[in-house]
């Protein structure tokens, strides 16, 4: 085992780390530590853009954008977060240009500016040229620009190092915190996958920037290694997550790959049609059609395929027409996807249209945090010392539908508040002793699994999951099909258990990552599920054929779901919000809890309306 | 992973209509596993599985990994050819194995898959990557600038940011440094890669720092070590010329016009 001390520990080296590291490691000593080598994240993937309001080729203005995010979260997101969101949005944009971010430009050489989905002037009279973009590798482009800018300011990397552990000094899946004690996350454990080697960091500040969690559901655009690990250490710890329930699942991914194709395609004037060639969402968004945002694009594509209207020998897909732009416009715009039709579907943009079905995509739920980025354990005090920041945080600018660029726009406003203030409070703070044997937890589990002789298979335990989460969980839910899902991860989890690997070596054992990675996975399809089964109503990407209406006097609530020990005998379960009905579910399993709780939306100037382009 | 069906099972003597066929491919991978009994002997292994046609080279070691041998080890992250972790050698060429299609390499044949050239072999395909990135980090891959940085913008016309947009695309894959017969002896040399990235900023109209750049490419390890054989071209996943990128930079440095 080795020590480390740092002043700050950022986890995760995507956008949000690495934008956090920028700030924090000229302030204070800072390490990074990253599952991957920090270009490998999956920021790079992000495709289409990046909005803020610089009014470059059209009037525009951050209250609007503001707006637009509220809306397009379908009044669940805090407005106070938006407002900072859409206010430093412009700054973020800026910081980027200056630190060498090759935007596309305007005929004056000025940042250019595209469409995209549910950005509108003026409150939705029509669609705003909002987004700043590098063709269609604008993620790839801001990671490239923040990696090498962390080269410039000399950032200190630990690349393919597994954080497996968060120590706090309570440990609140355990039990109560005494009323008037204080939460002090102090440091965690890591695993070096190089040597197999672990690695116990101290820190006085610590930053999640860990990402999401796509590969709970088997058609996803996310990358293998998004497994949702941060937030499950978070919830291991006792700590809550919000809004676990609202995932988005994006339009356009290719037809039954998951690749996404970007929303960027429509910006640039690409429609979706269905079997019969008609532009159909004409019929579900009349104002802005094609640009709605994803939740209802998603839906009405599915909707399209369930009625009939699909496309291909099995009739289950849409498609996506391109046909009708110039080529010169697509390979300028839009090279990067369009070689991807190419490549996997063997389809010519240019002259086909390309097959499209939805794809998991994105959590707009995750660790809550108020705009400061502190890390919150309930549903008001924080955890001092912990931050979190971009897909798996919740802060909540994207209540429960998330706008097309504003995670690239989060994950620079928000890491970049994250490490500033990690790096503040590191800057006025004292090292917390850690327990006598920080790593045991992290050392036993590891040696559980490499040595136990034959056991379930990580594949199979991870197909399953997989499967049952796109049955169960996707674009449609109903009671009935949540609560399959919550029995068939519920057996999971037991199989869980018995997990073995067949690699039992210590080098680069990536059949052990896996495995422990599965692990987190089943922790976040739980918790996302049981909140699924909660909210009896349908908001943003959360839809319930069972309660197909928004219900805004009984759930216009961020669900923060906690897990929490099994009650004793005679004893009482810990009860969040006991006085509301609605928030009040708890599911046991065999050795835990997880139990419900709420926390109120913020809402300053846009009182909820019904939601309609 | 399949598209646009469900994976028929493998024994589906008739495929239904509108199922993609699938077809048996035998894979021959170079094995390193220093803590197994093979010590540090390097030796080939062979794995048949069936896959679809629109599977990929990192379906079908996924396939192995996951079934057959879980000590099989190799990177990947997006399976999409975006991320840059799983370049490797595919039948003798450097391809990302997210991006090579099985049916496009002869899959008729045993298709070999190796580590990439000419960095140290960790564990089966996978390579220490940490002096590839020590010669990219060399070459002060950043924006360099004088003065007051602007309230808004620095302005660059759109034919200015053209003029270095094939270089933007690097991933930094290492499939070009590591196709390269120079870098392969002289482990020294810039490499490909580097030069590509240091061509980014060169060439950037915003940029001042190339004098510095050109300065440390001038090196005996740096641009004039090309031997302009153009693997790197041929490897780059990303479709970027970077002979030509390698060419501009040998020209600038006796032109100082860039």
């Amino acid at each position: 085992m080795q020590t480390h001390q740092y002043d700050v520990v950022i986890v995760g080296a995507g956008g949000a780390g690495m934008r956090a590291a920028l700030e924090a490691s000229g302030r204070a000593r800072t390490a990074v530590i990253s599952k991957l080598y920090p270009t490998r994240s999956h920021t790079g993937a992000a495709q289409g853009g990046m909005c803020a309001a610089l009014a470059n080729v059209e009037e525009d203005n951050w209250e609007w954008h503001t707006f637009d995010t509220v809306k397009g979260g379908d009044y669940l997101v805090d407005q106070d977060a938006a407002e900072v969101m859409a206010k430093e949005a412009i700054d973020a944009v800026l910081d980027l240009e200056h630190m060498g971010l090759p935007f596309n430009r305007t005929p004056e050489g000025k940042i250019d500016q595209r469409r995209f989905g549910g950005h509108t002037r003026n409150h939705g009279e029509a669609a705003v040229r909002r987004a700043c973009y590098a063709a269609d590798r604008t993620g790839h482009m801001i990671l490239q620009t923040l990696y090498q800018n962390c080269v410039k300011q000399n950032v200190e990397f630990y690349n393919e190092f597994y954080v497996l552990d968060l120590i706090v000094d309570h440990d609140l899946s355990a039990g109560h915190v005494p009323e008037g004690e204080e939460v002090n996350a102090t440091g965690v454990v890591a695993y070096d996958l190089a040597t197999g080697e672990i690695h116990v960091f101290q820190a006085k500040s610590i930053v999640f920037a860990t990402g999401g969690a796509g590969k709970i559901f088997k058609t996803t655009s996310n990358a293998h290694t998004l497994t949702g690990d941060g937030m499950a250490l978070a919830l291991r710890r006792g700590f809550p997550l919000e809004d676990m329930e609202f995932f988005q699942f994006h339009p356009t991914g290719l037809a039954g790959l998951g690749i996404l194709l970007s929303e960027a395609a429509r910006g640039e004037g690409a429609i979706l049609r269905n079997s019969e060639g008609e532009r159909f969402m004409e019929r579900y968004a009349p104002t802005i059609k094609d640009l709605a945002p994803r939740d209802i694009v998603a839906r009405s594509m599915a909707n399209e395929v369930r009625e009939g209207r699909g496309c291909g020998p099995n009739k289950d897909y849409v498609l996506l027409d391109l046909t009708h732009l110039e080529p010169a416009h697509i390979d300028a715009k839009l090279p990067d996807i369009t070689e991807f039709a190419r490549t996997y579907l063997g389809v010519e943009p240019y002259t086909e249209p390309v097959p499209v079905y939805p794809t998991a995509h994105y959590a707009m739920g995750g660790i809550p945090t108020n705009i400061q980025a502190e890390v919150l354990r309930n549903d008001q005090d924080v955890v001092k010392g912990l931050y979190a920041a971009g897909e798996c945080a919740c802060v909540s600018v994207h209540g429960s539908n998330r706008l097309g660029t504003n995670s690239l726009l989060d994950i620079n406003v928000f890491g970049k508040r994250a490490g500033r203030a990690a790096a503040e409070y590191a800057l006025t703070a004292e090292f917390h002793d850690l327990p006598e044997d920080p790593t045991a937890r992290v050392v036993a589990e590891l040696e559980a699994m490499r040595s136990r002789p034959d056991g379930e298979r990580v594949a199979d335990l991870r197909k399953a999951l997989q499967e049952t989460m796109d049955r169960n969980a996707q674009v449609f839910r109903t009671g009935e099909s949540l609560t399959e899902a919550l029995d068939d991860v519920r057996a999971l989890q037991k199989r869980y258990r018995n997990v073995s690997v067949q690699d039992k070596g210590r080098m680069f054992n990536t059949d052990l990552l896996e495995a422990l990675e599965l692990g987190f996975l089943l922790d976040i399809a739980e918790v996302t599920v049981v909140a699924a089964l909660n909210r009896k109503e349908s908001r943003g990407g959360h839809f319930r054929e069972d309660f197909p209406k928004r219900d805004d006097v009984n759930y216009m609530k961020h669900t923060m779901i906690y897990r929490r020990p099994l009650a004793q005998e005679g004893e009482a379960a810990e009860v969040f919000d006991g006085s509301d009905e609605y928030f009040s579910h708890s599911e046991e399993f065999d050795d835990y809890q997880v139990v419900l709780g709420s926390k109120p939306v913020t809402v300053t100037r846009y009182q909820p309306m019904e939601r309609k382009y | 992973m399949t598209a646009l069906a469900d994976r028929p099972a493998a024994t589906d003597a008739e495929p239904k209509a509108g199922a993609i066929p699938s077809f048996d491919v035998t894979l021959r991978i170079r094995r390193y596993l220093p803590e197994s009994s093979h010590g540090t002997e390097s030796y080939w292994d062979e794995f048949t599985v069936t896959v679809h046609g629109t599977d990929r080279v990192l379906d079908a070691l996924h396939q192995i990994k996951w079934d057959h041998d879980g000590s099989l080890t190799f990177r990947r992250s997006c399976a999409h050819g975006v991320c840059g972790s799983d370049a490797m050698r595919i039948n003798g060429r450097n391809r990302l194995a997210c991006k090579t299609l099985l049916k496009d390499v002869n899959p008729d044949k045993p298709i070999t898959i190796e580590p990439i050239k000419g960095l140290p072999v960790v564990k089966d395909l996978v390579v220490d990557m940490e002096p590839f990135f020590a010669s990219y980090r060399e070459i002060m891959p950043f924006l360099v600038t004088d003065g007051h940085t602007p309230t808004k913008e620095r302005l660059q016309s759109a034919e200015d940011r053209a003029r270095f947009d094939d270089t933007t695309k690097c991933i930094l894959c290492a499939a070009c440094t590591s196709s390269c017969p120079v870098f392969w002896n002289d482990g020294q040399y810039f490499g490909p890669a580097a030069i590509v990235n240091a061509h980014r900023f060169i060439f950037d109209s915003r940029d001042e720092g190339a004098a510095q750049r050109l300065e440390i490419l001038n090196d005996k390890e740096g641009v004039w070590r090309c031997r302009t054989t153009f693997n790197c071209t041929e490897a780059c996943p990303r479709g970027i010329e970077v002979t030509k990128a390698i060419q501009e930079v040998k020209r600038a440095m006796i032109t100082r016009a860039f």
